[in-house]
Formats: structure tokens, sequence, C-alpha cells
């Protein structure tokens, strides 16, 4: 408290602490998704903080990164426990965050006023996945160094900037060294940098906006609808659910290891069950299935088409689902949100059983 | 000066002034993104100008085998077909850039990233990819294979 008196003496911080006093959270049946979130605020920070300890002994370029990981994971003292964890979290982070993005999509959280908190959002989920794409190639492996290859190729095929982009990527013509410096670079350095200032706008529009409820809830007169307050009740609640989050990555750590596989090779074929991470599996399985040519377009060029599309409609939901904001739900978005949910699944699995 | 014309005047020299500063902020914002987009581009390397290579002996290639090598800067795969005779094709398949494979037992190209087939001459002939295989020239002096470009005339 004497430390709180000090500086509020000479800043007035009362204000931020009155923001945060007043915010309480709603009790009904979706009060589980608001978990979500904050859950995958923690894997974030499990990543930074793991991730920087990493660096520690990460040596990229082609003739040191795998050695290193493999330094890493036999001679460092629980050098093994730390990269696990990494590898873990990082793939329970785009979980929740999926989780977490579908669950607001279907209470609607997006309606006004909350359209900047959807687009901060998605900006947080695009930055995940670049987190993941880039972290992928540092281990410098054969699945990664194919998958890398190919994720990069696709972005050769972008009309006009298209050349551009693969040589920004792959700092050259060619998956080389210097694409993994550039990924270490990216990955260590642009990323969290990007991420941070954009996790905090999200955050401070969460706080400042309060929690949002479904339209149904919203309904109900304000007296009649229960609620807890967010410091300490929730936060508490909050805290809990990050323990056992710890808790399962720790066993999932110590009993399902990731794989380092053989050492990446660039003269030799690329062995059958290449795959990206599981995120862009139904991504990769659609390109798999879409013919040399469609209409008079190449292949390739279609599937930018078509997810560039995709990806904007669900950038732009908030703009587009104009009867959101009166509180209406229109069967449309619903089943756009559920056939979408479907598709990945779908695609997923196949991509992983054939 | 009435008082409505001084006013007039101010306002376009405002105008102008604005004018003036939004050109000088374009220009500031240009002036530090040109040398940044350029900078992460890497220097074009000197080009590896190979025209041929050697690949080994025949007797290093078993009847039905291949082996990928490296001619200048990309990978060809070169190919000992059940009949004796070689063939070197570019390794890069041509949709996604995976490293393709001799598959033996049908005498055909596979690209195991997505299912892509070509015919031994580099055709494709089912999966995505869009276009055949860039060819190379072998010949065959003193027992050693050599590997060399097309000759594009
Ligand atoms: C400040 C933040 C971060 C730093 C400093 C960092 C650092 C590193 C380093 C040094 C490696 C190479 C070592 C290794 O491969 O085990 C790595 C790998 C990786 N990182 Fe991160 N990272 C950060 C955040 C993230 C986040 C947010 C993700 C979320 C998707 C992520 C996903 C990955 C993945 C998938 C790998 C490959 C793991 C493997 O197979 O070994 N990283 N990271
Ligand atoms: S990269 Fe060869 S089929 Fe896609």
């Amino acid at each position: 408290m004497k430390i709180y008196e000090w500086i509020n003496e000479r800043v007035d911080i009362s204000s931020i602490k009155k923001i945060a006093l007043k915010k309480r959270v709603p009790i009904f049946y979706g009060t589980i998704w608001y978990y979500l979130g904050g859950v995958s605020l923690f894997l974030f920070m499990i990543q930074v903080f793991t991730g920087i300890l990493l660096v520690l002994y990460y040596q990229p370029g082609a003739e040191t990164a795998y050695e290193s990981v493999k330094f890493i994971i036999s001679r460092v003292e629980f050098g093994w426990l730390i990269r696990e964890v990494h590898s873990w979290s990082a793939n329970l982070f785009i979980l929740f965050v999926f989780f977490h993005m579908f669950t607001v999509f279907f209470a609607k959280a997006y309606r006004k006023p909350r359209e900047m908190t959807w687009i901060s959002g998605m900006i947080l989920l695009l930055l995940s996945l670049g987190f993941g794409f880039s972290g992928y190639l540092l281990p410098w492996n054969e699945l990664a160094y194919f998958a890398t290859k190919v994720g990069s190729d696709i972005a050769g095929a972008i009309p006009i900037i298209g050349d551009f982009a693969l040589r920004l990527l792959r700092s050259g013509d060619e998956v080389s060294g210097a694409t993994l410096t550039r990924f270490y670079g990216i990955h260590t350095a642009l990323l969290p940098g990007i991420f941070t200032v954009m996790l905090g706008l999200h955050l401070i529009l969460v706080q400042v906006q309060g929690m949002s409820v479904p339209p149904e809830i919203e309904k109900i007169p304000e007296k009649e609808r229960k609620s807890i307050p967010f410091f300490p009740d929730f936060a508490l609640q909050d805290a809990m659910a990050w323990l056992i989050v710890l808790n399962i990555i720790a066993l999932l750590a110590v009993f399902f290891p990731w794989e380092l596989g053989p050492k990446a090779d660039p003269l030799a074929s690329a062995p059958a069950g290449i795959r990206p991470e599981w995120y862009f599996m139904f991504m990769f399985q659609t390109l798999k299935y879409i013919p040399a040519h469609v209409l008079f377009i190449e292949g390739e060029l279609f599937g930018i088409l078509l997810f560039s599309i995709g990806g904007f409609i669900w950038f732009m939901v908030p703009f587009l689902d104009k009867k959101a904001h009166e509180g209406i739900r229109t069967p449309f978005w619903t089943w756009f949100g559920i056939l979408l949910i479907i598709y990945m699944i779908v695609f997923t699995a196949w991509g992983y059983l054939t | 000066m009435s008082q409505t014309k001084r006013s007039e005047v101010k306002k376009e020299r405002r105008s102008f002034l604005n004018t003036l500063l939004k050109t000088g902020l374009v220009a500031w914002v240009a002036s530090v993104i040109y040398p940044v987009a350029r900078f992460l581009i890497p220097p074009k390397m000197a080009k590896l100008n190979v025209s041929s290579i050697e690949v080994g002996l025949i007797s290093d290639f078993p009847k039905s085998s291949s082996k990928i090598v490296r001619f200048g800067r990309k990978p060809i795969i070169v190919i000992r077909k059940e009949s004796g005779d070689f063939k070197a094709l570019e390794a890069t398949c041509t949709h996604l850039d995976c490293n393709v494979q001799f598959k033996s037992e049908t005498e055909q190209i596979w690209c195991a990233c997505h299912n892509g087939l070509y015919d031994i001459e580099g055709k494709n002939i089912s999966g995505p990819p869009p276009k055949p295989l860039a060819q190379f020239k072998v010949d065959i002096a003193r027992e050693k294979i050599i590997v060399s470009q097309m000759d594009l005339s």
C-alpha cells in the first residue's frame, strides 16, 4: 500500500484502479468461455519465457541450428524440458486462440462497440500463425525444411508482388541458411514486438469495455443478471485455470515428446508424410485437391484467392453482420461459423488419415 | 483590405502550407521505406554459371536407381532406367518446390508433398503439378556420366 500511495502522490493511478475494480464478470452458461482468452494469454507468457531461455543456446544457421537443438535436448540440463514446453505450449496456444475466437464469434461479441477488439484479435491470430510458421523451421529438420519450401512457394504465386514476397521470405531464391537466419529474426524479434503491442491494445479494449454477453442474455434486465467482480474473484478462478493448463503441459512434455527427426538435406527427396503444423493442415489438404488449373487460372493462385477472400470475410464480420448490432442472430452467420468449423475439422482429419 | 478578403487570403495560405506539409511527409515516409525495402531483399548472388557437371561413373548407378545432385544452385535428379538409359531432370516439383523422387516399380517420378506424378520423361501426368520438369542432357564419355544444360538452339 505504501508503494501504491507513493506512486499515486506523483502520478494519478487511482483512475486505473477504479476501472479495474469496476469490472464485473457476468455469470451464465457461457462464463466458462471467458477463461479461453486468459489461458491464451498465459500460454503466450510461457512462450516468451521459454523462448528467451532457448535463445541462450540456439544457434541459427544451416550447419548449427539442428546441432544446437540436439545439444539443448541432450546435453543442457533440463534443456529437453524447456524445448518440450515451448513446443507443446506453442500448439496449445494456437488451439486456445482458435477456441477463443470461435466462442466470441458465436456469442456475437464482435457487435458494436467491440469491432476493434475483434480486429485486434484477428491480427493476433495472424501473428500467432506467423510464430508457428517461423518457429517450425528453426530446428532445421527434414519435415520443417520441405514444409517451409512449400509454404514460401505459395507466397511466390501471389500476383504482382509474388516474386518480391518469395525473396523477402526466403532471403534469396531457395530455402537456405539465409532463410533460417531470417526466420529466427522474425520469430524472436519482429513478431514478439508487434504481438506485444497488439496484445496490449486488445487487453486495454477488453478492460475498458468490460465483458460482453450474448444477445439473449443482454435482453434480461440488468438487475436480474448475475455477476461477480473481476478482482479478485474471477482473477483467482483464472489463476486456477492457468495452473491446470500448466500441469497439462508438464504431463504432455514428459510423456509425449516432440520428435526432432532427421536433419534437413536440400539434396534429399521429400519423404512421404510431409506436412505442415496441424493448424495449417486444412489449407494444405485443400491445396492438394485443387487441380492444376481451375478455369483459366493456376490451381495455386486459385487456392490463394479462395483463402484470401475467406480470411477477409472473417476479418470483416463485425461490419458485414449488421443485424448483430441490434441483438439479432441471423441464421446465415451462425451457419457460416458452423460450416467453417466442420470444414476445418474434416479437412484436418482427412489430411492426417491419408 | 476587407475583412472577408483577408480571411480568404489566410485560408489560401493555410491550405498551401498544408499541402506543402503533406507532400513533405509523404516524401519523408517514402525516403524511409525505400531503403528499408531494398535492404530486406538480399543482393543477387553471382550466378553460378554451370554448363555441365560430372555425376559419377556408370557403375555408381545400378539399373532403376536415381540420385539427386547439385547443378549450380538447383538440385537435379539423375535416373538410370530399367533399360539402362540415363535421364536427367530438374528435381524440384513444378507445383510447390518439393524435391521429387524416382519410383522404380512404376518408372515414374513422384512428389510426396501433394501426390504429384510425372512420367519418366518428366511430363506431369497427375496431381497438382502444372508443368513438366525441365530437361537436362546426359552424355557418357569413357564410363563417366556428364549432365549438361539443354542446348537452347
Ligand atoms: C518472445 C517470444 C519467443 C521467443 C524468443 C522464441 C524463441 C524460439 C527459439 C530460439 C526456438 C528454436 C529452438 C527450438 O526449436 O526448440 C523456437 C522454436 C519454436 N517456437 Fe518460439 N519463441 C517465441 C515465441 C513463440 C510463440 C508465441 C510461438 C507460438 C506459436 C512459438 C512457436 C515455436 C515453435 C513451433 C518452435 C519449433 C519448436 C521445435 O520443434 O523445436 N514461439 N522459438
Ligand atoms: S510440391 Fe510436388 S506435388 Fe505439390
